[in-house]
């Protein structure tokens, strides 16, 4: 699971930096060139420095994401209805975790290490998917992000495994490979709730209609207000707009919610069969800003559980800890 | 939204994790070394790379390698290797592998020896 086709970024750093202007115009050009023929860039080739920052910033994210993501979910194994949901719930979970690993290596062949990484999450300064500052107060909840939080999630990571980041593209393979169970065992359990009793049916209406929202924030502010990034574009960090991403999701996953008999909570939502976009009320962008900054109902939370793990396992840490291991980075 | 009094993770209320909150600080190294892994999906076959864990030691870079690479599809055998202990050429140096049209000679393809034998055959065939 992921979520961010939004990258962020402090507005003031939105700008040109220094060091990026005084790039080797020369290795500049091999290196645009070199992505342009579809080669892939791995960790001891020359990049730009800005490359080198956004990349850093964008799998970072990704990997908080993965972690923090496993949280809201993680709490419902102990109550998952049964025991095949409970046996898939352990193991999605896990995955997760996985994956998170996986991004922190492929974030640190590019030069911050995973503990500088884990200090920014826990300080803030590092942001993960909004959608994770969510409660899931049901298992429909569970079932909701199992199913539409994964398949967004698929849409974006399909797409950045195409991007021009060798150790990147690689962990997204197999990540994109488990993914597509974790979509699979979600859509499951959506769709034995969307067909059980009237309870059940209307627990996994509440949870639709409670998540629809940010679920329209997942892939992040419209192009036409988003500082519109052509390098990053040209650079293959980004490989598709937010608009286009949200696009191709509502167009993939609207009708097999609808074809339940579900409802969204959005009465202009609705495919313009001309055009092939999708029309949506636009989504409170005030409130996607609020809580990436803190104001969710759950950052706080999120950040404490992870700030646990990393205080209580420290002695486990220590104790295995090999006093003649010198500090190195992995190679790919 | 305000932040609710409690959790809906009763791990967390268990735990009174709001109300604790003092800063922690993850020093560096603390997450241990990186060791590559190389994944074996059947007797007989190469080992590949497939990626890197952290781990104190080889011993429990294995163990951890199981865990993430080994949880689905075949496994008959994992390797590590201290990531620091890996000897490459320098990315840059791609050119020095380079072949060129001369080299032919290395090459099954640099050898064409039909036409002869074609030739060969029909002068023998037309001597008859």
């Amino acid at each position: 699971m992921y979520g961010g086709g939004y990258i962020f970024d402090e507005p003031n750093k939105r700008q040109l930096k220094e060091e990026q202007l005084h790039d080797d115009p020369v290795k500049l050009a091999e290196f645009e060139a070199r992505i342009a023929r579809g080669e892939k860039i791995e960790p001891g080739d020359w990049m730009p420095s800005e490359y080198r920052r956004q990349l850093i910033r964008l799998i970072e994210q990704h990997a908080h994401s993965e972690i923090i993501g496993a949280l809201p979910e993680g709490t419902w194994i102990t109550r998952a209805p049964g025991f095949k949901r409970k046996l898939a719930l352990i193991a999605k979970v896990q995955d997760e975790i996985g994956h998170g690993q996986l991004l922190y290596n492929a974030a640190e062949t590019l030069g911050k290490s995973r503990e500088a990484m884990i200090n920014d999450l826990l300080s803030g300064k590092s942001k993960y998917s909004n959608v994770f500052n969510y409660p899931a107060e049901t298992w429909a909840d569970v079932t909701v992000i199992g199913f539409l939080i994964d398949a967004a999630a698929i849409v974006n990571q399909v797409a950045n495994a195409k991007g021009s980041y060798g150790p990147y593209c690689r962990a997204l393979e197999r990540i994109c490979y488990e993914e597509s169970f974790h979509l699979k065992q979600g859509h499951d359990a959506f769709i034995e709730l969307a067909t059980g009793t009237p309870a059940q049916k209307q627990m996994l209406q509440d949870a639709l209609n409670r998540w629809w929202q940010p679920i329209m924030h997942f892939f992040g502010p419209p192009d036409k207000t988003s500082v519109h990034s052509e390098k990053l574009m040209q650079w293959k960090v980004k490989m598709a707009s937010n608009d286009d991403m949200r696009n191709q999701f509502l167009d993939q996953y609207v009708p097999k919610i609808r074809e339940l008999g579900m409802t969204l909570p959005d009465p202009e939502l609705k495919k313009d069969e001309t055009t092939g976009k999708w029309r949506f009320s636009d989504p409170d962008w005030d409130l996607f800003k609020k809580v990436i900054n803190g104001g969710g109902p759950c950052n706080a939370e999120r950040l404490q559980v992870r700030q646990w793990a990393e205080e209580h396992g420290r002695w486990v840490r220590k104790a295995l800890m090999n006093p003649g291991a010198v500090k190195t980075a992995p190679v790919a | 939204m305000d932040q609710p009094q409690y959790s809906l993770d009763p791990r967390v209320n268990r735990l009174r994790l709001l109300e604790s909150g003092e800063p922690v600080e993850v020093q560096e190294g603390e997450n241990w070394n990186s060791f590559e892994v190389f994944h074996q999906e059947k007797r007989g076959a190469h080992h590949e790379h497939v990626g890197c864990v952290h781990a104190p030691n080889a011993q429990l870079a294995l163990v951890f390698a199981k865990e993430q690479f080994a949880r689905r599809k075949k496994c008959v055998n994992l390797w590590v290797v201290r990531s620091a202990d890996i000897l490459a050429f320098n990315a840059e140096d791609e050119d020095m592998f380079a072949n060129n049209a001369e080299k032919t000679y290395r090459d099954a393809s640099g050898f064409k020896v039909m036409e002869k034998i074609n030739q060969f055959k029909k002068s023998t065939h037309d001597k008859k």
